[in-house]
């Protein structure tokens, strides 16, 4: 019957304005400003680099310059500037570090590559969505103070992800001090085998 | 003397008084679906000729991967076709996967189906919302559509972190494994597409308005489709029986059941129908994919992705995008970027043929023809 596709058409309008009223699956729309969706955990926005000290932010930086995100970054965003000196990391190991690190966010495209390639679990993407700022230049670039956030804001964002690094440094870390305790010990036992080898000169 | 300065257009009177007129449609007109330019030749509202107009979305994609490592050109493939990024990773990953000798695992192949057949549900989804909205049907199929599409990009957001910007394929496998929970969503979200799909035919399929709209309207002839290269949906409305999945039957396609859906009249109905019969078909090969989906590592652990440096070679390679044939051809000298760079994009093919379609039909229906060739601007110009 013609005009049949019409009237079922209509049916199916009026099915979904009614059940906008009372059923989720039909709700489409947020009230922005008011309700903050939350993104899920795996979103990414930008990245920033992660710190181990509270107090002394810049100072305990994970980086240490090895320039391969910058190498790696398709869009070529990462300016690193290596340092001369060495600094202690977490670890009390001397490591170099980024005297500048700047990324410029108006040309990154959130790719996480530069989370993927680096080695030290030192830069990771954040979940800020509301980025808009008021300068072009100066807001945009952001700069080494900009992108440092501690480990627990990393904790906040995304805990299972913060959990594994965590545990993953920490396993590195006392693989690390058992092979020095290990080294210590068998430099002691060595200097102690020459020291007992060692004929005591007879007076 | 003339009241009208010689130079101003509407002291130029001869075009207006004549029969043909020349319209030009776009950049900014919303039914080209982007910066798409086209320029009608009228006789009245009948088109004598059409010339699509475009580049002004021209990024310089293809060079500027001759200067990025293989790695890097991943974000950069999803930015061609940014409705179906997870096929267009896939496709370049398969290409450089057979330059550089890898295999993807087990695992890693059959979340690549779901990824992409999940991908084919919302593009489809998306432009038959887009081709209603340019019948004239303001706003609700087209929000009905991007409801349910929305879903499906929550699901992408979950996994990969970006709704669009998948960036997720990698050589030899996925850049995450996907968890169990997402799994049961995804099952869910399926099914209910299901009955949308149910619910959107019978708002749309039957209504007398969109028949006399669309049937007998753009008719693409099957030699024509062949020997333009035209592939994808509007090849198949076209009653050309001819699918990648099935062709070629790359990755693990040859283990589903499904069928390939044909057109009979190649006009815009067919067009129209040919995708929700393929959603359907979509639906089937997902279920089989989630029954079967087998447990192991998500990509190869000896995987090399990063300072990937491919033997000399070339290599081209394709898959079955939603659109039609994505293609990558690759060009390795050894070193850390491609030599050369190329990609055959579905939707620029496609448009060749689109004076063609228009040609006789009125203006009003160029816009659903080119609605119905499922454009994206962003892959035509890359």
């Amino acid at each position: 019957m013609y005009g049949f596709g019409l009237i079922r058409g209509l049916i199916v309008t009026g099915k979904n304005f009614v059940q906008s009223f009372y059923n989720p699956s039909r709700y489409t729309t947020q009230e922005y400003p008011e309700v903050k969706s939350t993104p899920p955990e795996a979103y990414r926005s930008f990245p920033f680099l992660v710190t181990d000290s509270e107090t002394d932010p810049l100072g305990a930086l994970r980086c240490v310059a090895c320039l391969t995100c910058e190498k790696e970054c398709p869009a070529q965003c990462i300016f690193i500037e290596k340092s001369k000196d060495k600094k202690p990391d977490a670890n009390g190991r001397l490591q170099f570090y980024p005297t500048q690190f700047i990324i410029d966010s108006s040309v990154c495209m959130s790719c996480q590559i530069c989370v993927e390639v680096c080695p030290f679990d030192s830069i990771k993407m954040d979940k800020v969505f509301e980025v808009a700022v008021s300068s072009r230049f100066e807001n945009l670039l952001l700069t080494r103070d900009k992108l440092t956030k501690s480990n627990q804001y990393f904790h906040l964002i995304s805990p299972s992800e913060a959990q594994e690094v965590d545990d993953r440094l920490a396993a590195e870390r006392k693989v690390a001090q058992e092979k020095a305790a290990a080294q210590a010990k068998a430099k002691a036992e060595a200097a102690a085998l020459a020291a007992q080898v060692k004929p005591v000169p007879a007076p | 003397m003339s009241i009208m300065p010689e130079n101003s257009y509407l002291g130029r009177t001869s075009e207006v008084q004549g029969d043909i007129l020349e319209v030009s449609m776009g950049p900014h007109h919303p039914s080209t679906h982007g910066v798409f330019r086209m320029v009608a030749t009228l006789d009245g509202e009948t088109i004598l000729k059409l010339k699509p107009v475009f580049g002004y979305l021209h990024r310089n994609h293809e060079k500027l991967a001759e200067g990025t490592s293989y790695l890097g050109i991943m974000p950069y493939t999803d930015r061609l076709d940014y409705l179906n990024s997870m096929t267009n990773n896939w496709s370049y990953a398969l290409a450089v996967e057979k330059l550089s000798g890898q295999v993807a695992t087990e695992r890693a192949e059959y979340v690549r189906v779901i990824l992409a057949e999940l991908s084919r549900l919302q593009n489809h989804i998306c432009l038959a919302g887009f081709l209603l909205q340019d019948t004239g049907a303001s706003g609700t199929p087209l929000m009905y559509a991007f409801r349910e599409r929305e879903k499906i990009l929550d699901l992408f957001e979950s996994l990969s972190g970006s709704r669009m910007m998948c960036n997720f394929q990698r050589f030899g496998g996925c850049r995450l494994d996907i968890p169990e929970d997402w799994i049961e969503k995804a099952k869910i979200i399926v099914e209910n597409f299901r009955v949308f799909l149910d619910e959107f035919e019978a708002l749309v399929t039957g209504n007398e308005i969109v028949l006399s709209r669309t049937q007998g309207i753009g008719i693409l002839k099957p030699d024509l489709a062949i020997n333009a290269g035209i592939t994808g949906p509007v090849l198949r409305a076209s009653g050309v029986n001819y699918d990648l999945r099935k062709v070629d039957a790359y990755g693990i396609y040859s283990r589903f059941d499904f069928r390939i859906p044909l057109g009979k009249y190649g006009d815009t109905y067919d067009r129209y129908m040919i995708r929700v019969l393929e959603m359907r078909e979509s639906i089937k090969i997902l279920d089989q994919a989630f029954a079967t989906l087998p447990a192991g590592p998500i990509i190869d652990p000896k995987a090399k992705n990063r300072g990937l440096r491919p033997k000399v070679g070339e290599i081209y390679s394709r898959i079955e995008g939603p659109k039609g044939e994505i293609g990558f051809y690759l060009i390795s000298e050894g070193g850390p970027n491609p030599y050369r760079y190329r990609i055959r994009p579905p939707s620029l093919i496609n448009l060749t043929t689109l004076e063609d379609m228009c040609l006789g039909q009125s203006i009003a229906d160029a816009v659903i023809i080119l609605g119905s060739i499922d454009i994206v601007l962003g892959e035509v110009d890359r």
